[in-house]
Order: C-alpha cells, then structure tokens, then sequence
C-alpha cells in the first residue's frame, strides 16, 4: 500500500499527532497559526497506487516484515522501483475480516474483525485486532468528516437496508458489506492526513468504543453551530472547482447509467438462464426415446448444463464484485461534492468576512482583522486539500475502474472458454461415434 | 441434411463428394435404383415473386421456384451444359408430394418446408414474403427434391421426372394418375386405429417412437426459439456500453482513448449477435424437417393398420359367411339370427329357396376367399417393403441428427471464439485506460 502526497504540503508527513496543526481540527485541539502552506501547482508524477485495491497488497504477516518494508527503497534500483509506489508511508496496515453473528435480547447484529499492524508511534502496541460493527464504521466517518472537513472521506456501504428486501444475514450481504468496509480502513489508513486521526487511533485500537459516542454527539453539534453561523453566500466559485463540481455531476450520472446497465444485464442473463436449463431439459428427455441419438443427445444435454453452470458463477461474480463498487463510487461522488460545498462555504464567509473588512477601512480606516486573514488562510488550506484529495481520488478511480472493467472483461472471456471447451468435447465425442460407424460400413 | 445439388449429389456429408468416372457414385448409402440421381443434377436456383389471378378469379401474389436440372453425366465429363429449367410454386410441390404418399404407402415420404413460419423468435418474421424465409424455403424444397430423388424407391417415379422435365401439362398427368380416388379416407383410416386388434407389434412401437419424435423435436424448436429470444436481449444491451463509454470518455483525460475503443468492442459484440443467431435457424431447419418426417413414419404406420384392420374384417366376413353356410346345410343354427327366428315363427322355407341362398353363399365365400387373399397379400407386401424404408429411414435419420448436432456445436464454438475475441479486445482497451 502506498499514498501520494504532492510535496510541499504541511499536512503531510510523519509528524506524531500532535504537532500537526489543523486550523480547522476540532475543538479538543489547540488553535494555532496556520502553517505556511505552499500549494504545489500540478499534479506529482508520481501517483500512488490505489487505496484499497487487493491487488498486490500482501497482508503483513508479522512487524518485522513491516520494518523490512520500511527498507525496502534503500535497496531497491530505482529503476525497479514500481513508478506507482510512494514510498512514504507503508507503516499502517488494517484488515477487516471474519464476520461473526450476534445474537442478543435486544437485536442481532454482525461484528467484523478489525486488525491492525503498525509501526507508528502514535500506537502503542504494533498489533491490534478489535471487533467492530457497522454502527462503529459509521460512528467513526462522521468524527473524520467532523474533524476534517477539507478532506474527502471515504464512504461507506449503505446503511439502511429494507428488512423485508434483502437479507441482512445473508453469506453474500455480509461478504460484500465487509469488502467495503474493509476498502473504506484501507482507503482512510492509506491517506497522509486521515490516518493519523486520534478517532481512527481509537477505532482500531480501544476495546470499547461506546464511551466516545457521548462526546461525539457534543462534539458534533458544536461543530454544526459554527458552520451555520457562517451563513455567507458564494459568489463566483474558481474556475478549477467549477470543473471539478461538473465534472462530479457528469460522472455520477455516467456510473447510473452503467449500474443500470449492468442491472439489466443480469436480469436478461437470468432469464437467459431459465430457458438454457429447459433447453438442456428437452434434449435429456428427448435421449430417452433415442437408441443410436441417445448418447449424442444426452452429451447436449450435459453441454447445455455445463453452459449454465459458467453463466452462473459469470453472474454471481459481476453481482458480487462490480456492482458494489460502482455503488461505492457514487457514494464517493456524493462525499466530494459535500467536501466541494463545505469549501465554498469557507471562501465565502472569506470573502464576506473581507468585503466587510474593507468597508471598514475605507470607513474609519480600521485595520484589517486579523480573523480574516485566519479565514483566507482558512480557504487557501482548504484549496488546497481538495485539490490534493483530489488528484489522488483521480488517480485511484482510474485504477479502481481499470481493474473493474478488466475484472469484467476476464469474467467474460473466462465465461466463454468454459463453454468452447465443452462444446469441444462434445463434438469429440459426436465424431468418435462417426468414424466408428464408418470403419464398420466399409468393412 | 441432403446436400446442395450442385455439387454432386446425393444425401448427406462428406460420403457423396466421391464421383466415378462414370458417373456412378461410390456412396455407400447410395442403394441400387437411385437412377434418377445418377441421371441428373437438380437443384432449386431461384425464387421469384409473381402475380396472377387464382381458382375463384382473385388477384394474388405468389413465389414461384426455378427447378434447373442437368444430365450427370455431362457434369461428369466436365461440360457445362446449359440447365433446363422449369418455374415451379409450392401447391404443386405439395401436389407432387401427395401423389407420391398416396401412391407408396409403404414409404415414408421426405416432407416438404414448413408452409408458414412458426417457431420464430421476436425478431424473426412470420411473413411469408419475407426474403429470409423465402430462401429458406427455396433451399427446403431443394432439399426435398434432392432427397426424393435418391431414394431407391421414389426416385424412379415417372410422375417425379414429369415434374422436374414438363413444366407445362405435368398436373393433368398426376390428376390422370387417378390417385386422389386411390386416397384413404381419413375416416376409414382414423377407424381402423381404434378397431384393428392385431397390428403387428414393431409397427405399434414404430408409431409410438414417432409420436415420441414429434413431440420432442417440436418441444426443442420451441425451447430454441426461447432461448434465442433471450440471447438476443442479452448482446443488444450491451450496446448501451459503447453509448455510455463513449459519453463518459468525453470527460476523461488518460481514461478517454481507453474507455473510447472499449465502447467500440462493445458496439460490435452487440452487433455480432444477429448473424449468429441468423445462422442457427440452419439447425432448427434440420430439426424441423423431421418433425415434419415423424409424421410420414407415423403415415407409414397406419397404413399398417389400415391394411390389417382391412384384413380382419374381410377375415370376419369370410368366417362369418362359412358359419351361415353351415347353418343353412345342416339347419343347426348356433347363433342368433333373424332368419332363424322368422323359421321358427312361419315356418321353413322351400328347398329351393334353400339351394338358391346356398349358392349364393358360396359365390359369396368364393369371393370372399380371393378378397381375403388379396388383403393377406397387401398386407404382408406393405409391410416388408415398410420395414424396408423404415429402417433406411431409422439409418438416415441418425445420422443427419447426428450431424446436425455436430453442426450445431460447431456453431456455438464459433460464437465462443467471436466472444472470448471481443471480450479480449476490450480488456487490451480497458488495461490502456
């Protein structure tokens, strides 16, 4: 796993917790000055692999392999070295795994496990494995997108389920609810800012997360308070962002058109389906009033069936793998254009604040408050975090959707060479038949 | 199915690519007799739409077929002669057809192509106009030509060479023929299967097997024309892939080229589906020819019965009239009869009254004795000449299905392969993304 981070960036690095400075943290932490923040201008070369693609994630198997990791440049030719791989950090590794059912008097839920291997200080031990249920994901991204509102966060599965409808303790449900959860940590841990988070510290490690929830809730409307006191209007949204928020429109609409797409798809393929097992039907039962046809017959039979068999696992696969994370990404699309509005809402109480400033000056020539310096400073940080969250969401999308649609493809062709290699045998066998009977005639 | 008349001739596969020199075929499912095919080459080039006015004076439209033939041994030799050729519609192939069904009983007669199109999937039409079905007929009906003509049987019909040879003149030599006066009717038949009482047992089981093809050919033909429909949806919705990739490529910077081809396989794979499925009909042609064959068998079989009901009654008759004749000459009645009744109300007759009935009686056992021969004969001569076709037909059938099956795996190799390439191209397209 890596993650990329354009140079430059106060935000970034390794710097224990507490010494980063966040104007807009929350309140548990001190304000200080914001720090000098440089922008870097374009995008770095050099773009981190993807967050939360299983590709070539090996799970850690013990720290020392971690520290090994941690080497690893320093040996490598720079040539070898893979062009996506930031080499930064590869020092917080999370898993979520083993779904376990709950029953009590209450309710019945599902637990995950979440573990966790790391070499951070900022931990104290270098392995953790806690249980966690989706209530506790969903407790722990509202506490990212409270203390940091600049940032994209991850989003997660749906929530709500309707009871009736699906199966909340169903194999396949809890299967692909836990690979999302188990991306949205990835994603979250892969990121310089989030993960070094004090709430996801706490996620990952406490044994009892109930205790926070109180103070989460505090925190949270305090948090509300304050943006809403803001109330300022944004003029003229800069042009970059204005590319961004359409940009964000248009592919939100693409991704439902293509879930719809892939929908039908598999709607038409089930009742593809229905009819090939009827077909393969008749021709079994046709076999049985066949004495030279029967083994011919009942061999189409046995191919029509082995047909179904792989546009079955076809199907099942694209319902379990591709629809889910085109549903993930439009949960994405949504999150971004919050973090989008919650900037502008920032450069416009900067820009109220300062039209105010400078009619005062002009008035009784008070100076400039230094508020609204905190305010563009504010906006600039801001900026600039989107812009950062944003080419690496760029960069991971291209990745996640390369691999979906390669994913998709494989399924296809892996779907179609099952059934060539049984229609194959079957003419075989159709032919073995054919020669004997002619070696016989010409005797 | 029975080959292409251009080529050489006869029947299926790749036995009938072999010619002699002389003309002769070295086929070994060519039998003795099949002299009209040796004779000529047939085929069914071309099919035109005509107008004219029909038997109640009405304006109507038809297809007519062009029927070329040419001498064997002329092709043989390596001239070109040019073919004769005829204009044939298809109520005189089904003319011809039931001539040859009333006039060999013991045959099971090729059938003719569907005279409407059914088992078609939605985006098949039924339109009996249609360009599709029409040459789909025009290859049946070659088919149909081409298998009568080699049967050992039929081929050396005369009324068969008048169709291909006489274009003119030909329906007055087969209503000549007398044989629709020669037709069973349909209720003798229909009689005799419920009252005969000792067909012969293969025969029953023969027919049983041939309402067994039937309903499993048809059933298949049906369950196809499902599973085509359904195949069908599946790649036109991909198409609304390469719609949706191309739009959303249009935002893209690295992503677009990729996502843009990517569209474009899809727009082909969508595509590709039309001339698949437009050449698996071929296969349910094949299919439905023997449906429609199980029906002949099933003709074959009745006829069966037919004869040997016939022969029971006139056996009946015969044992009957003998029991008259015994009762007369000794004046013992053992069974009930009016005549005997009305004896003993009024009285016994004259004695001349007697002889002349018991003459009578003999004439008619006399009669009945040559009647009862003949019908022994008839039916003893259909059905050794029915097991005969029968089981050529039994052979013939076998392997044709056999090889339609073949053909037909061979076809959804095929469309693996066009998929797996589609699908391969795409991903090279997605990997560049």
């Amino acid at each position: 796993m890596s993650i990329s981070a354009p140079r430059g960036l106060a935000s970034s690095g390794q710097k224990p917790i507490t010494e980063i400075l966040h104007p807009l943290s929350a309140a548990e932490e001190p304000l200080s000055p914001g720090p000098d923040v440089t922008v870097s201008g374009g995008r770095d070369k050099e773009v981190g692999l993807t967050n939360g693609t299983p590709v070539e994630t090996p799970s850690p198997a013990s720290a020392s392999v971690l520290f090994n990791r941690l080497h690893l440049d320093d040996d490598l030719d720079p040539d070898t070295r893979d062009p996506y791989a930031d080499t930064e950090t590869h020092d917080l590794f999370v898993t979520v795994d083993d779904p376990k059912k709950h029953v009590s008097t209450m309710e019945t839920y599902i637990t995950y496990r979440v573990s966790t291997k790391t070499s951070r200080i900022e931990f104290d031990l270098p392995e953790y494995s806690v249980r966690r249920r989706y209530q506790d994901f969903d407790w722990l991204r509202t506490k990212l997108e409270d203390s940091q509102p600049t940032h994209l966060i991850p989003p997660l599965p749906e929530k709500f389920v309707m009871k009736g409808v699906v199966d909340r303790f169903s194999e396949e449900f809890v299967e692909t609810r836990m690979k999302a959860l188990d991306k949205f940590l990835k994603r979250i841990a892969d990121h310089p800012v989030l993960s070094f988070n004090p709430h996801l510290n706490a996620f990952l490690s406490a044994k009892d997360l109930n205790k926070r929830q109180g103070l989460a809730l505090l925190t949270k409307v305090g948090e509300s308070v304050k943006s809403v006191a803001g109330g300022y209007k944004l003029r003229v949204r800069p042009p970059e962002f204005c590319a961004l928020g359409e940009y964000l429109d248009t592919f939100n609409q693409k991704l439902g058109t293509i879930d719809r797409i892939a929908q039908r798809i598999l709607k038409e393929q089930s009742e593809y389906l229905t009819e090939l097992r009827e077909y393969g039907t008749v021709y079994a039962s046709w076999a049985g009033s066949e004495e030279e046809l029967q083994r011919p017959l009942e061999g189409m039979a046995g191919c029509v069936t082995t047909c179904c068999g792989a546009l079955e696992d076809m199907s099942e696969n694209m319902s379990q793998d591709f629809l889910p994370v085109l549903r993930e990404y439009i949960l994405y699309i949504e999150s971004m254009k919050n973090v989008l509005r919650k900037r502008d809402q920032s450069q416009a109480e900067y820009e109220g604040r300062l039209e105010a400033a400078v009619l005062r000056k002009q008035e009784d020539r008070t100076p400039i408050p230094a508020e609204v310096e905190k305010c563009q400073d504010k906006m600039e940080c801001f900026n600039a975090d989107l812009k950062a969250d944003w080419e690496r969401w760029q960069s991971n999308k291209r990745q996640d959707f390369k691999q979906l649609l390669t994913g998709m493809a494989d399924k296809n062709v892996t779907y179609y060479e099952k059934c060539q290699a049984a229609w194959e045998s079957l003419i075989t066998v159709l032919q073995d038949k054919q020669t004997e009977d002619k070696t016989s005639e010409t005797n | 199915m029975a080959d292409d008349g251009r080529e050489e001739s006869l029947g299926t596969d790749d036995d009938s690519d072999q010619t002699g020199a002389d003309g002769s075929l070295n086929n070994t499912m060519v039998e003795e007799g099949s002299t009209l095919m040796r004779r000529m080459e047939i085929c069914v080039a071309e099919a035109e739409k005509r107008s004219g006015k029909n038997a109640v004076s009405m304006q109507e439209t038809y297809t007519v077929y062009l029927i070329e033939t040419r001498p064997m041994d002329a092709v043989a030799e390596g001239r070109n002669p040019a073919p004769d050729c005829l204009w044939r519609r298809y109520s005189e192939f089904e003319l011809l057809r039931n001539y040859l069904i009333v006039t060999y009983p013991y045959i099971v007669v090729p059938p003719l192509p569907e005279k409407r199109a059914e088992f078609v999937w939605h985006k098949l039409s039924a339109d009996n106009m249609d360009p599709d079905f029409v040459e789909r007929r025009r290859v049946g009906l070659e088919n149909f030509l081409l298998r009568v003509a080699s049967h050992p049987v039929l081929s050396n019909d005369k009324i068969l060479y008048y169709f291909l040879t006489e274009e003119h003149g030909w329906k007055e030599a087969v209503y000549e023929t007398g044989f629709q006066a020669k037709a069973d009717s349909r209720l003798r038949a229909l009689s005799a299967t419920f009252r005969v009482r000792n067909p012969d047992k293969c025969f029953m089981e023969m027919k049983h097997y041939s309402d067994e093809l039937q309903s499993h050919t048809s059933q298949l033909l049906r369950a196809r024309a499902r599973v085509a429909d359904r195949l069908y949806g599946v790649y036109k919705v991909h198409g609304n892939y390469g719609r949706v990739f191309s739009e959303w490529s249009a935002i893209e910077k690295e992503m677009g080229d990729g996502l843009q081809s990517a569209g474009h396989h899809m727009d082909a794979y969508a595509a590709s589906i039309d001339d698949i499925l437009e050449e698996e009909e071929h296969y349910a042609d094949q299919l439905k020819e023997y449906l429609f064959y199980a029906e002949a068998l099933r003709a074959v079989c009745r006829k069966h019965e037919l004869t040997q009901f016939e022969l029971e009654m006139a056996s009946q008759d015969l044992i009957s009239k003998k029991q008259q004749r015994e009762e007369l000459a000794t004046g013992i009645v053992r069974t009930f009869s009016l005549k005997g009744m009305t004896n003993k109300l009024f009285g016994q007759e004259a004695p001349e009254q007697r002889e002349a009935r018991l003459k009578l009686l003999e004439d008619l056992i006399a009669e009945g004795e040559e009647t009862v021969k003949e019908k022994t004969i008839e039916r003893a001569e259909h059905v050794e000449k029915a097991w005969v076709d029968i089981q050529r037909f039994k052979e013939q059938k076998d392997k044709d299905l056999r090889e339609a099956l073949i053909n037909y795996a061979v076809m959804q190799i095929s469309m693996c392969k066009k998929g797996i390439q589609v699908w391969s191209n795409a991903k090279e397209c997605f990997l560049k993304m």
